[in-house]
């Protein structure tokens, strides 16, 4: 198996140094619990970073503070340079400064959800158009093109009238993910796409996203696919109880973990 | 034989006191009932929304005024109400536009009897929709309404593109209810002398001292009138929830 595209396209000195995502010292704690204890993250245009970690070592909450589903206690955020305005709010936790903007933002990090969140009462067409016509202001016609095409690129074109419930969860997640694409977002946000899926459908979905990474896409993934995060992405970030324990190339760090803890996770994973 | 006879007196003077104009009176009586109840679904629905929304909403106070609101309108008679508001309303209108000066010290303004009637049982019917409202947003996926935001959506359009949609797919069968309800509740305002049909059967029996005839086919014309929105109301929910039962 050669390095994938992605990862070569990466090793290139990149003429935007301006990194597309930028994480800085984030916290979160729920309650008691502290899930995010500081983490740092740095991803460039055309990276695919794949997060991997045992449940409830706060994979999922880092992604969702990225683009403020959860508001992290501390730390910056910034995408394509642009750093996400905070202030102090009541109770001395901090809320975002400008909603404006973050609504701006959030439409340029298109997410991909694991019980896919398409809207149950729009057929899939509709899906597809509804946040490019209302958030980005894109004429309708336009929309619908893009749509067409790209739900022809995810194979369910034949599909396109259908609501929702009636499809496959592989069906499903393909939508959803023509769904992120038609936003033209500058940074893809997966969030445990496939661990909702039947196992049969697990590959229709994984082609899909390594179809994206191989057109250089940006790409963040929280995933239990180790096979993806080893062949598919250009970095791997492994998270153990709320903090970054390791950080590499995904070859690399397969093939000679670099802490005891992710060979452990790993290991556990081949069982 | 004689039984038959009589069966057949009665049918006849039925027929001629009907055809007399008390039948014209009672499709008067059935449109002026209507009228009433869809007003008063209206003013339900706008309040009902609101009151929704208060009690969904994440500031207590507003929460305390939603379930204040609900507790109360739900928990007293519809019959006090109405009273209350026509009443009363005849009492306040009548102290403002006295002390204002408008009118003499002995004159008396009446709240409008359609108007009064209309806001009390909008009001209940409110109580009752609320609720509906409140268990379809609590009903749609919650993943959907993270969706929407995730996707830069804001609050007006994560609403109107959402939530709303879904709120009134899933509200269609309880408001089936609440608008039967509702109708049975329009009867009550004949005490305010709108003349719907309860207080246009009520005066055909009382001039004609056939109360027995009156009452029947009033009864009879609510019966059609609540069991003919049982299939409209079926018809809109198949429609609502298309996406759910009806693979294309």
């Amino acid at each position: 198996m050669s390095a994938s595209p992605a990862a070569a396209a990466n090793a290139e000195p990149s003429p935007d140094a301006m990194a597309a995502i930028s994480v800085k010292d984030m916290r979160k704690c729920f309650g008691d619990h502290e899930v995010l204890k500081g983490i740092s993250l740095e991803a460039h245009k055309g990276d695919v970073i794949s997060i991997l970690g045992s449940s409830g070592s706060g994979k999922s909450t880092l992604l969702r503070c990225i683009n403020l589903l959860e508001t992290p206690d501390s730390g910056e955020v910034r995408v394509g340079g642009e750093l996400i305005r905070m202030k102090q709010g009541q109770g001395g936790h901090q809320t975002p400064a400008d909603i404006r903007q973050v609504e701006r933002i959030r439409a340029d990090l298109a997410m991909v959800f694991q019980s896919f969140n398409l809207w149950s009462h729009m057929t899939v067409l509709e899906n597809l158009v509804a946040a490019p016509v209302h958030v980005q202001k894109r004429p309708r016609a336009e929309c619908l093109e893009q749509a067409e095409a790209l739900l022809k690129r995810v194979g369910i074109w034949e599909r396109r009238n259908y609501y929702p419930p009636h499809m496959s969860g592989g069906q499903q997640q393909r939508a959803a993910i023509a769904r992120a694409l038609a936003m033209n977002p500058k940074v893809m946000l997966f969030d445990e796409p496939t661990s909702a899926l039947d196992p049969e459908l697990v590959g229709e979905v994984l082609r899909v996203m390594r179809s994206l990474a191989e057109e250089g896409r940006t790409m963040l993934v929280v995933t239990h696919e180790m096979g993806f995060a080893r062949d598919v992405s250009s970095k791997v970030m492994f998270l153990h109880k709320g903090e970054v324990d390791s950080l590499g190339e995904p070859k690399e760090m397969f093939a000679r973990p670099p802490t005891q803890q992710f060979k452990q996770f790993i290991t556990n994973f081949n069982k | 034989m004689e039984f038959l006879n009589s069966l057949l007196e009665q049918m006849s003077t039925a027929y001629d006191l009907l055809a007399a104009g008390w039948g014209v009176q009672l499709l008067w009586g059935i449109g002026w009932t209507l009228a009433v109840t869809s007003v008063s679904m209206v003013i339900g629905a706008v309040l009902g929304s609101l009151v929704a929304a208060a009690k969904l909403s994440h500031r207590a106070r507003l929460r305390f005024l939603g379930e204040s609101y609900t507790t109360v309108f739900r928990g007293e008679p519809e019959l006090l109400i109405i009273y209350l508001f026509y009443y009363g309303g005849t009492q306040v209108l009548t102290g403002v536009a006295r002390s204002t000066g408008s009118i003499g010290p002995t004159d008396i303004v009446n709240m409008p009897s359609f108007l009064g009637g209309v806001l009390a049982v909008g009001i209940i019917s409110g109580a009752y929709q609320a609720e509906v409202f409140r268990g379809s947003f609590l009903a749609i996926h919650r993943g959907e309404l993270e969706a929407a935001r995730a996707y830069g959506m804001s609050a007006w359009l994560r609403f109107r593109l959402v939530i709303m949609p879904q709120v009134l797919r899933l509200a269609v069968p309880g408001l089936g209810n609440v608008w039967q309800l509702t109708i049975k509740d329009s009867a009550l305002i004949s005490v305010t002398g709108v003349a719907e049909l309860m207080l246009t059967a009520n005066k055909a029996a009382r001039s004609t001292h056939h109360s027995l005839l009156f009452y029947t086919v009033a009864g009879i014309l609510y019966l059609v009138m609540t069991s003919i929105s049982t299939p409209i109301f079926d018809r809109a929910e198949r429609y609502t929830s298309r996406s759910f039962t009806r693979p294309k």
